[in-house]
């Protein structure tokens, strides 16, 4: 049994948006017999943060394209993207790309 | 100092011409001949302080000249991508070279050399709006060689809050030629060529070439810059800015990730939103276009760039910076990597299925049945007939301007199907039923900015009608409250 891991999600350049405009929020993720990895934390946001259209955040088992996610400032790609298990206090950012100026 | 010394031997001589005399008359020839030698010692000094005086108007009548022959040098608006000549090398600064860059000069990182190599490099700045006003303005006070500055838009008032080279005497001019005449007036050794037409995927290879090696973007035409600056070996320095957050990265420069790298996929167009649905503060696009500047003029003078490989952003409402290590280059890029499948640039608009331009960006959610015009829904309420005009526009917007008459519920809260939204709505439709006098549905008329949330709205209605609301006929104005006010009402604000 994984005991439960709190993880500090962050949401920019727009994602925010789908979740009420906040961009820093606390999380605890609940126990359970395996690790956390990011594709279950997608999983669990899609059930428990938000809130209407879901396609513009996730597609299939991942995020839409267009938003970059982060953990613990650094590419996922780097970090093996949907395979990486998360750690206690882990920072997770999605940031939408910015098309403007 | 030197005139002192000539006067002081001279009357050295004299005094010893006279030493047989007596004192008394030595006395007197020496306050004579020192007399005399102090009125010519004015005179001189005079002279001189004259020669002084008019030297400098004649150089200030020649400043002047120069100044008038440049400015009367009419700034030639390209509309083609045509052959540059290369570059007049230049060996060494001039003495007003030194004393203009002086300040950068003295700094270690950059010195001559620095300068001397800045001189000789062109850069393409795309998109003449709030990243590339800064970033062409900084690089032509710091002495780059050429700026290319491309933009197909002609200036307009809601570009001024942040498009800072633009100004009100240049309203309606285009935007390339505008910037070009501000950057001559700030530095006129700087070779600009404004490029007043659309890049596209016939000109952009042409033009990227001729700007060895660095061009900067900042509009949603990405994919199509990016792949270009891959087939030609620049390096893109690109930046954007929303609201109030910015981002950053040096894409394709040693060896580093290309903006496919990281964005194999185009967003999905409904995702996408830019300046003037989203809003932007014009520091934020200042801020950004000046970290593209500091880049361009780091690389173009020799040092390296930091931003390879790592993706900066900036949150302006917190004063937050962030720096991001990204991916390395990806082998299975389409573009740059090792099996390339874009070779050539084609046709970018379907590619990433929205238009180029920031601004028509057009849904097509509806058929012609659900859609009325701006003139229809005038006759609409000429003739009196009770109906709903139904504002969707965000809360902010509506407090821009609106129709007296309509009825303001945000899009957003359609969507979440908020109660008290919804009560009134049911409200407003039962009352308008009442005015009705028949047993037809009650018209309900979606409105928005330009017509793309009035079509997602009249969808959610559709949904709603005959469960959550009374049978409704549902249908949207097209081209929203923009076209009302270009084809109907003048007075009304356009934002
Ligand atoms: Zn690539």
């Amino acid at each position: 049994m994984a005991a439960p891991i709190t993880l500090h999600l962050e949401f920019g350049g727009g994602a925010e948006l789908l979740f009420e405009g906040v961009k820093d929020h606390q999380v605890t993720l609940p126990s359970q017999s395996q690790p956390w990895d990011m594709k279950q934390l997608l999983v669990w946001i899609r059930a428990n943060m938000l809130k209407e259209r879901p396609e513009l955040f996730v597609q299939g088992d991942t995020v839409r394209p267009g938003i970059l996610v982060l953990i613990n400032d650094a590419d996922w790609e780097l970090m093996g993207e949907l395979t990486y298990e998360l750690q206690d206090r882990d920072t997770v950012v999605f940031i939408s790309t910015l098309h403007g100026g | 100092m030197t005139q002192c010394s000539a006067h002081t031997r001279g009357s050295t001589v004299f005094s010893r011409k006279f030493r047989f005399c007596g004192s008394l008359l030595y006395a007197y020839i020496t306050a004579f001949v020192h007399g005399i030698a102090t009125i010519m010692e004015q005179e001189v000094f005079k002279l001189k302080q004259q020669l002084v005086e008019r030297e400098r108007e004649i150089s200030v009548l020649k400043d002047t000249l120069a100044q008038l022959q440049t400015s009367n040098i009419s700034i030639e608006l390209q509309e083609e991508v045509t052959a540059l000549a290369p570059l007049k090398e230049k060996v060494m600064l001039s003495n007003e070279d030194v004393m203009r860059y002086s300040r950068q000069l003295v700094l270690p990182e950059f010195g001559v050399k620095g300068q001397l190599k800045l001189s000789q490099a062109s850069v393409l700045v795309v998109g003449c709006g709030g990243l590339g006003c800064p970033l062409a303005q900084y690089l032509a006070a710091a002495g780059i060689g050429r700026l290319g500055l491309l933009d197909y838009d002609e200036v307009e008032l809601s570009n001024l809050h942040r498009q800072v080279l633009h100004g009100e005497q240049t309203r309606g001019q285009p935007k390339a030629l505008s910037a070009a005449q501000a950057i001559r007036r700030l530095n006129p050794a700087v070779e600009c060529i404004p490029y007043h037409l659309r890049l596209s995927h016939e000109n952009a290879l042409q033009l990227i070439q001729q700007y060895p090696p660095y061009c900067s973007d900042n509009v949603p035409t990405r994919y199509l810059v990016n792949d270009a600056c891959v087939l030609a070996g620049k390096p893109l320095v690109s930046a954007s800015a929303l609201r109030m957050e910015g981002q950053l990265t040096v894409y394709n420069y040693e060896g580093g990730p290309c903006y496919r790298c990281l964005y194999p996929v185009p967003p999905p167009p409904e995702t996408v939103t830019n300046c003037s649905d989203g809003g932007v503060l014009g520091v934020v696009p200042g801020i950004m276009g000046c970290f593209q500047a500091l880049e361009v003029l780091k690389i173009a003078s020799g040092q390296a760039s930091s931003c390879s490989q790592q993706l900066l952003t900036f949150d302006a409402q917190d004063v937050r910076f962030r720096s991001i290590r990204l991916r390395p280059r990806q082998a299975g890029c389409a573009v740059c990597g090792e099996k390339p499948t874009v070779t050539a640039l084609k046709d970018y608009e379907t590619f990433c299925g929205t238009s180029a331009t920031d601004k028509c960006r057009r849904l097509c959610l509806l058929s012609k049945e659900q859609r009325i015009s701006v003139q229809e829904y005038k006759e609409i309420l000429g003739g009196g007939t009770p109906h709903l005009l139904l504002d969707v526009r965000p809360l902010v917007e509506v407090d821009i301007c609106h129709l007296p008459f309509s009825l303001s519920i945000p899009l957003a809260s359609l969507e979440d199907r908020k109660t008290e939204d919804v009560q009134l709505l049911k409200e407003r439709i039962v009352e308008t039923k009442q005015q009705l006098k028949s047993e037809s549905c009650v018209p309900v008329y979606a409105i928005c900015k330009t017509g793309n949330d009035s079509q997602k709205a009249v969808q959610i209605l559709q949904q709603m009608a005959g469960s959550e609301l009374e049978p409704i006929s549902a249908k949207d104005v097209k081209g929203g409250l923009m076209a009302w006010a270009q084809k109907i009402d003048p007075s009304f604000p356009q934002y």
